[in-house]
């Protein structure tokens, strides 16, 4: 199977959809300001982070944005997103407040197995931490439900337990846009206001709203080495394993996340036009071009939403 | 890959379907619902090869697995809860919700049912006496259709499936449409279409397969392709639930002191220079300025999110009315068609949480007036509605709300029961 659809097709998709799909969104953190005593909105400087702020710039205005940014850190993140994070934060005068895996594990209650072992799912311990600090109630995050199979399930506004778990066989029905937030103590809800966007609309509103992003989303040279076909970036956390090569490619992120698990794509898109024609024509999906933990088992996911991941 | 420029706005072909279809399969367990969305998905090439690497079960595609994403469905090969799946044609883009199928998870079915301007029922041919003109259909494609119907999704559709497994499709969908057609007509069920398919083989999914089974129509995706999404429902008085109000110390684009209320215009349009009467506290201002949803300031039409500034200041929170004044009477009683969906059955007598727009009222069930017999539609005495079953009910409320009926209006007509101890989301109540 080649390419899915043909770039030819943006002209009858046009962009008239993304309207529909940005005021849902916007309803969403809306109703997450009118509800929640305690909300927060995670934002760790990566694209889907990025809209979702576009879209509460929308809703709220600038230096307006009723509750707080969070952003859990592994300490294995590209520099040029917390950088962008950081800046992005400031020219919305919002709240930023940034916890970390490395103070779990200076408090003991993050253990690694291994020094190298990826940190991407021990950040859902941390993030319960900062849950209790800050008695947060509602999360909003940017998960959208084309990304993975466990995603698709998930309702908009995800009903969490006291020891954050999702539930997946006992979601609360959801009904027209008429939101179930009653919350016993100690539970909290996830909310996804682009639960309906896919990595196509996410780039196609990315280019219609002039979105900055982080450079690295975009075509720039890199070493990587090829394993097994995914483009590993060579960097002090994932050096070269020995008897493989590394050499200069053109790439470019398709996500961006924990250092020790995120590839970046072989790709000439230098700019968010070009990416939406490229992501027109890929016959692989974000996950599967891009990250090396979702591929141990077909549930992996969904079982680590249950220990109360995003 | 070459440099391509991206089409402008302003170029783009003006289509008469650009927004997004929302549609749902439904039907009965086995009947091959994951299978018809996994045949629409391969066949309109929205799958990646690594999805499609994921589905292989000893060497053969099974297109179930595209969409059952959760451990428990894939250990009973049933689907628990909507999955909701994304593609596009050159026509269109679809957002599917693909719903279980088993009694026991009818709730999911009816949250992907509130939001879709199309149903798919599926009825699996090889289930039923096909050979018998006067067949009986299952108590699930019963439900369904009138859970779809009930919801008043606009378009409904039915496909009988697995019409390659029969020995005689021709006749095999002849009796069976035969059967669609009486129990639509008994139930005033409107039916869009009655399409024959093979989910399995492809036949009238993506293409259609002219004279297969005696049908010369459109395949089901050149239909979805021309359904209309929901409409709004204008020409009613203006109704305005208060989602969130936002304050302003001090700003360069309104008033020092002013207040905006956001909300999703539920009836009417909103229109600056408008009267309105804030609900409950009955006091009147005019609307000075009408937001959109994304703070440009214009008209905003039924259905669409608004920020409303007032003339003057008066006591508005969230969960209130703004009102056109006189034009819809508030009441504490209410008749109403209740879909259950919670484990625990309505109890006559007991009080629940019902959520209305954004206010939170206590209500009551003071009566079941009857319940409904899926199977022969007749009306039933009760004193209780047992899970997935629908009834009539009576409803007192703590306190007024402007209702309408469904019939009328989704929004101003629509609430939600959650109980009290567990806060489960109870029950769907269509206002009569």
């Amino acid at each position: 199977m080649n390419a899915r659809v043909e770039p030819q097709l943006l002209v009858p998709l046009s962009n008239r959809h993304l309207d529909a799909l940005e005021e849902e969104a916007i309803f969403i953190l809306r109703e997450v300001a009118g509800a929640f005593e305690r909300p927060t909105l995670l934002f760790s400087g990566g694209k889907d982070s990025l809209v979702l702020l576009k879209l509460a710039e929308k809703a709220f205005g600038v230096g307006r944005i009723p509750y707080p940014l969070l952003m859990i850190d592994t300490g294995h993140n590209f520099r040029e997103v917390t950088d962008f994070r950081d800046y992005r934060a400031k020219q919305l005068e919002a709240e930023l407040i940034v916890r970390s895996v490395e103070d779990s594990m200076k408090r003991g209650t993050v253990r690694l197995s291994r020094p190298d072992e990826s940190r991407n799912v021990h950040q859902s311990v941390t993030l319960l931490e900062a849950i209790e600090e800050f008695r947060f109630d509602a999360l909003i995050g940017g998960a959208r439900r084309d990304e993975e199979k466990a995603r698709a399930k998930e309702r908009i506004f995800s009903h969490r337990d006291s020891f954050g778990q999702w539930q997946p066989k006992a979601q609360r029905p959801e009904l027209w846009t008429l939101f179930n937030t009653r919350l016993q103590p100690g539970e909290h809800f996830r909310v996804f206001p682009i639960s309906n966007w896919t990595e196509l609309d996410v780039w196609q509103y990315i280019e219609r709203e002039a979105i900055e992003l982080p450079s690295i989303y975009y075509a720039h040279e890199r070493q990587v080495v090829d394993r097994r076909g995914l483009l590993v970036p060579v960097t002090e956390l994932t050096p070269p394993k020995a008897g493989e090569t590394v050499e200069t490619r053109t790439v470019r992120f398709r996500t961006v996340g924990d250092i020790t698990c995120t590839c970046p794509v072989a790709s000439t898109a230098a700019n968010a036009a070009q990416v939406v024609v490229e992501t027109l024509t890929v016959d692989v999906s974000e996950r599967g071009a891009t990250r090396m933990d979702d591929k141990t088992s077909d549930a992996s996911m969904e079982k680590r939403k249950k220990d109360g991941y995003f | 890959m070459a440099v391509v420029e991206l089409p402008r706005r302003d170029d783009a072909v003006e289509h008469d379907h650009v927004s997004a279809l929302r549609f749902i399969t439904c039907g009965s367990v086995d009947d091959g619902k994951s299978t018809l969305i996994g045949r629409l998905l391969v066949d309109s090439k929205a799958v990646l090869q690594d999805q499609l690497a994921g589905v292989q079960r000893s060497g053969e595609t099974d297109l179930a697995l595209l969409t059952d994403g959760l451990t428990a469905e894939r250990e009973q090969g049933i689907t628990i809860d909507v999955a909701y799946r994304y593609f596009a044609t050159p026509a269109r883009k679809f957002i599917i919700g693909d719903a279980p199928g088993h009694e026991q998870y009818t709730r999911n079915m009816v949250t992907a049912a509130s939001s879709a301007d199309a149903a798919v029922v599926l009825v699996d041919a090889t289930k039923l006496q096909w050979q018998n003109p006067g067949l009986e259909l299952l108590p699930q494609t019963r439900r369904h259709s009138l859970l779809v119907n009930l919801l008043r999704v606009p378009s409904i559709v039915f496909t009988v499936n697995k019409l390659d497994a029969v020995e005689d499709p021709t006749v095999a969908f002849n009796n069976i449409q035969g059967a669609l057609v009486r129990f639509a007509q008994a139930a005033g069920i409107e039916v869009r279409a009655i399409v024959p398919i093979s989910a399995l083989k492809g036949d009238n999914v993506v293409e259609a397969t002219p004279g297969w089974a005696g049908y010369q129509g459109p395949s089901l995706l050149q239909l979805l392709e021309q359904l209309d999404v929901t409409a709004c429902e204008a020409g009613e008085a203006f109704a305005f639930p208060v989602q969130w109000v936002e304050k302003f110390s001090s700003s360069s684009d309104t008033k020092q002191g002013r207040r905006v209320f956001w909300g999703r215009v539920a009836a009417g349009g909103a229109k600056a220079g408008q009267q309105v009467q804030v609900m409950p506290s009955g006091q009147t201002a005019v609307i000075a300025q009408v937001l959109n949803h994304a703070r440009k300031p214009g008209d905003v039409p039924p259905g669409h999110s608004a920020g409303i500034v007032l003339d003057r200041e008066v006591d508005v929170s969230r969960g209130d009315w703004l009102l056109a004044p006189g034009a819809h009477q508030a009441t504490r009683e209410l008749s109403a068609t209740i879909a259950w969906m919670d484990d625990e059955p309505l109890v006559a007598g007991r009080a629940y949480w019902a959520l209305h727009g954004h206010r939170w009222v206590k209500a009551k069930v003071k009566r079941i007036v009857h319940k409904l017999d899926i199977h022969t539609l007749a009306e039933a005495d009760a004193d209780h509605l047992e899970p997935n079953s629908i009834g009539h009910v009576d409803l007192a409320l703590q306190e007024a709300l402007p209702l309408e009926p469904f019939a009328r209006s989704r929004q101003l007509g629509s609430l939600v029961l959650v109980d009290t101890a567990s806060h489960k989301t109870s029950g769907a109540v269509l206002v009569r």
